[in-house]
This record gives C-alpha cells, structure tokens and sequence, in this order.
C-alpha cells in the first residue's frame, strides 16, 4: 500500500478478516462528515441526549429514594431541584429528554424502512427541533402554573 | 458471474475466519429489546414527565401519597424497568463504539450494568416501600 497523499484515501483503509490490509471503502466516519449538517447534528444530538438522560435516571432515583428515606431527606432532594442549579439541570433534563424521545419515534420510523429520503429526512428532523422546543416549553408552563 | 464471484487466497472457509472475532451471538436480540423498550417508554415518559411538572412544590405526605396510589406505583416500577433496560444497552453501544481495548471495553460495559442493575433496584425498593 502506497502512501497516503490524499486525504480521502483516509476512508479508504480497510483490514481483512486475518488483519491484512486491503484498499476498500470504509463507512466514513467523523472525517468523512460535516458536523454541522442538520442530519449528523441530529444523530450526534440523539447519543448525547441518551447520555445525558441517563444522569437524569440517577437523579430521579435520588428523589424516589429519598421519597422511601423519609420526610428529611426527601427535603434536601426537594431543596436541590428546586435551587437554581437544580431548576437549570432540570430544564436542560427536560429538553434532552424530549429531544431524545422525539428522535426515537423518528428512528422507529425509519427502522420500518420509511422516511429515508433525503427532503423527507430534514422534514423529520426540523419537526424534532420544533417538537422539542414545544414540549419542552409546555412542560415548563405547566410547572409554573402548578408552583403559582 | 465468475467476475463477480470473491476470490479467497486462503483455505480457511470464511466462517474459519470469522469465528471468534466477535458479535453474531445476542446482536439482534439487543437492538430489538432496544426498539421494544422505546416503545414501552413512549407513552410512559409522556406520563411521567408530565406528572412530575404538576408537583414542583409537592410536600412530602403528598409525594409519597401520590407514589403510593397502586396506578402511579405500577407504572413507575414499569418506567424503572424499562428504563434501565433501555439506559444499559444505549450506554453499552456507545462504549462499544468508542473503547478498543477488550479488557477496558468489557470492564466498562460490566461497571455500567452493574450500576444500572443496581440503581434500577434501589429505585424498585423505593416505589414498593413507599406503595407496600
């Protein structure tokens, strides 16, 4: 194999099966994209927010658990999420996790083999960006109204 | 038909080659239970989220009353588990994809199910102690 003189030649480095090296397409990976692209912005968005999502699991464990603890400890959760740190990862929390769920429904959309088309795809996802926005939104107006 | 045949240099049979290397073993078992628990998820996290917005400033006889009322407590120990499921095999792809070393991959993925397991349990305990 020659050297790489040309940087696409990058995606182009395959390994056989014993380890061999072999001239092939690779499926292009983060050199291959532009990450500003709506479509791999959003795919990117979706792992983040799964992540993310997953410290918002640990944090609604803490207040059940605190819940089960008794009155005291459930304040000092309650004091937590209601400070301002607390308010601002919860609002963060609320908007990653709607976002999550909404780009989940549309990769079950696509796991039933529609919407790949690429007008179609960006429909799809600008409606993920306003959904989130909206739900994320109500969410909160419904939370001030019950805290009024 | 001869030109688009693969030529193999070896007389290993492709599945020689690949066996051990891998995958092939629970692959689609794993992204499917991944599908099935987002859909389970679905309409539990509309429910949840939206039930969480309407008692910022619950006190704590009317948060454990609420957790307590068998409705509520069914459906959180559904959310819990599904949820954790769902946490566990997205949390293991994302390592999968990201961390080489078989020892450092394999270590990770086991400290990740072993937190989940067990944050999944301390939350079950919470929902029946304050439901039972």
């Amino acid at each position: 194999m020659s050297k790489i003189t040309d940087a696409r030649e990058a995606v182009m480095v395959g390994r056989r099966s014993d380890g061999s090296l072999v001239r092939r397409p690779l499926s292009p990976h983060l050199q291959a994209y532009d990450m500003l692209q709506l479509t791999s912005a959003l795919s990117i968005a979706h792992r983040i927010t799964g992540v993310v999502w997953s410290l918002g699991l640990a944090f609604l464990v803490w207040w059940l658990v605190a819940a089960a603890a008794g009155e005291a400890p459930f304040g000092k959760a309650q004091w937590f999420f209601g400070s301002f740190l607390g308010v601002l990862g919860l609002m963060g929390l609320t908007a990653a996790a709607w976002y999550h769920t909404l780009a989940g429904l549309r990769h079950l959309w696509w796991d039933s083999g529609r919407g790949f088309d690429l007008p179609t795809t960006y429909l799809t996802g600008r409606a993920v960006l306003i959904g989130t926005g909206a739900l994320t939104a109500l969410t909160w107006l419904m939370l001030l109204i019950a805290w009024i | 038909m001869a030109d688009t045949a693969p030529t193999l240099r070896t007389l290993r049979t492709p599945l020689g080659r690949v066996r051990g290397l891998g995958a092939a073993k629970g692959g689609t078992h794993h992204w499917w239970m991944q599908r099935v628990t987002s859909i389970a998820l679905l309409p539990l996290t509309l429910w949840l989220v939206f039930s969480l917005a309407g008692m910022p400033d619950s006190t704590w006889q009317e948060v454990t009353s609420w957790i307590g009322r068998p409705f509520n407590a069914v459906l959180l120990l559904a959310f819990l588990a599904a949820a954790f499921h769902h946490t566990a095999a997205g949390l293991q792809v994302v390592i999968e994809d990201y961390l080489r070393p078989e020892l450092a991959r394999m270590g990770a993925i086991l400290a990740v199910k072993g937190a989940c397991a067990l944050l999944w349990l301390a939350a079950t305990l919470a929902v029946l102690r304050i439901a039972v």
